[in-house]
């Protein structure tokens, strides 16, 4: 997928810009209707993720990082904008990318695809308790309150799920190294 | 700058998953501009949402996928100007330059009480929330105050030193509705910081108290 990305963000190359289209728009929308998008709407930011894929392209460096997650930050930030009507202050990955990658992920040698699978991995062996509430938070965008009340819990106890969810998965894509 | 205080691990989360509302995230994206460290982690987390976002079965798509725009609206580097911004030296994190100006001399404070000063900043109407800026003159010491609900205050000039510890320049305190505290700011330097609450009215009662400090003590 980065190689479709480079051939995007280099030759402007349509027919891999469709195949991006093909493998994300769809999941684009299914991410944006579990946010809680009508189908309409869904297939709109679906659409408008990806032409922003297209016309920032040169800025993305596949070097440095996955285009997946490229994608979900552009995804994620038209959801504040658009769904919640919030200003994202988030800056996608190429704004910090310079330091960020070459100093910080230290596991520069394992590739790209061997970090999301070992996160795939991870997730997939999280009991389910964490899995539910790393799942509300990403995909269904449940803030850490929405979800206590969702389950009935103390505040409390979701973000301590959410940090042992996440250390687990963190030293399961540092492993790697 | 030695950043010691960082955002905890599940704000970040909340602010890489997107749930973190304007005024929390505001101060943690600040916070990421100058903090390697938490920037790298909210590098992680966002992949965590990709690999979650690539496993959801595909939504059937209805319209063709779009016409590409013509080369001429190719975009730059928008991005560029936060690290620059920071490079440059300014004591206001780029991200809340655009609410705030970029240097603190600029502000415009209004006077809250004994030693206080803040400046409320405009989120997106209907945001929730409460997001300011506050300065404590030297030595001045906030009477002790516990939180309605999650508060994050990046520290941007001098520092303070409550019982959890000193609070310098980058450092960012994460607070849950548990913990009490009485800041006291530093002697020499006073206090400059950014507060995001979660709710509007947690300000209010210690606010209050500020502006009548004799009251309710």
């Amino acid at each position: 997928m980065a190689d479709l990305l480079q051939q995007v963000a280099v030759h402007r190359d349509v027919d891999a810009f469709r195949q991006l289209f093909q493998t994300y728009a769809p999941r684009v929308k299914s991410y944006m209707m579990r946010q809680g998008a009508d189908p309409n709407t869904a297939e709109e930011l679906a659409q408008e993720t990806l032409l922003t894929v297209w016309r920032k392209a040169a800025l993305y460096s596949g070097e440095k990082g996955s285009a997946t997650t490229w994608i979900f930050t552009i995804a994620r930030n038209l959801r504040i904008d658009r769904l919640r009507k919030e200003f994202p202050w988030q800056e996608l990955p190429e704004g910090h990318d310079e330091t960020a990658s070459s100093d910080i992920l230290p596991d520069e040698a394992v590739s790209e695809a061997e970090r999301a699978n070992k996160v795939q991995t991870a997730l997939a062996s999280l009991p389910e308790d964490q899995h539910v509430v790393v799942s509300l938070s990403y995909i269904e965008g449940l803030s850490h309150s929405e979800i206590a009340e969702r389950l009935n819990l103390p505040l409390g106890t979701v973000k301590s799920r959410m940090r042992l969810a996440y250390q687990k998965i963190r030293e399961a894509v540092e492993d790697l190294k | 700058m030695t950043i010691i205080h960082h955002a905890d691990d599940a704000t970040l989360m909340g602010y890489a998953a997107g749930t973190l509302s304007e005024a929390l995230s505001s101060v943690v994206a600040s916070h990421v501009t100058v903090c390697p460290r938490c920037r790298a982690e909210v590098a992680r987390m966002e992949r965590i949402g990709a690999v979650m976002m690539a496993a959801l079965p595909g939504a059937a798509l209805l319209a063709p996928p779009p016409r590409t725009p013509d080369r001429d609206t190719v975009m730059t580097d928008e991005g560029d100007h936060v690290l620059a911004a920071i490079d440059r030296g300014g004591d206001i994190p780029a991200p809340l330059s655009r609410l705030v100006g970029s240097d603190l001399s600029s502000v415009q404070w209004k006077r809250l009480g004994f030693g206080v000063w803040h400046v409320p900043l405009a989120l997106s109407p209907g945001a929730p929330g409460d997001l300011r800026l506050i300065k404590v003159a030297p030595g001045q010491a906030m009477p002790e105050h516990g939180h309605g609900g999650s508060e994050l205050s990046l520290i941007l000039a001098g520092s303070y030193t409550d019982k959890i510890g000193r609070f310098g320049v980058g450092d960012v305190a994460d607070l849950d509705d548990e913990v009490e505290h009485k800041p006291v700011a530093d002697r020499v330097t006073g206090c400059i910081c950014v507060i995001a609450s979660e709710q509007k009215a947690q300000f209010k009662g210690l606010f209050a108290r500020i502006v009548q400090p004799f009251v309710g003590l």
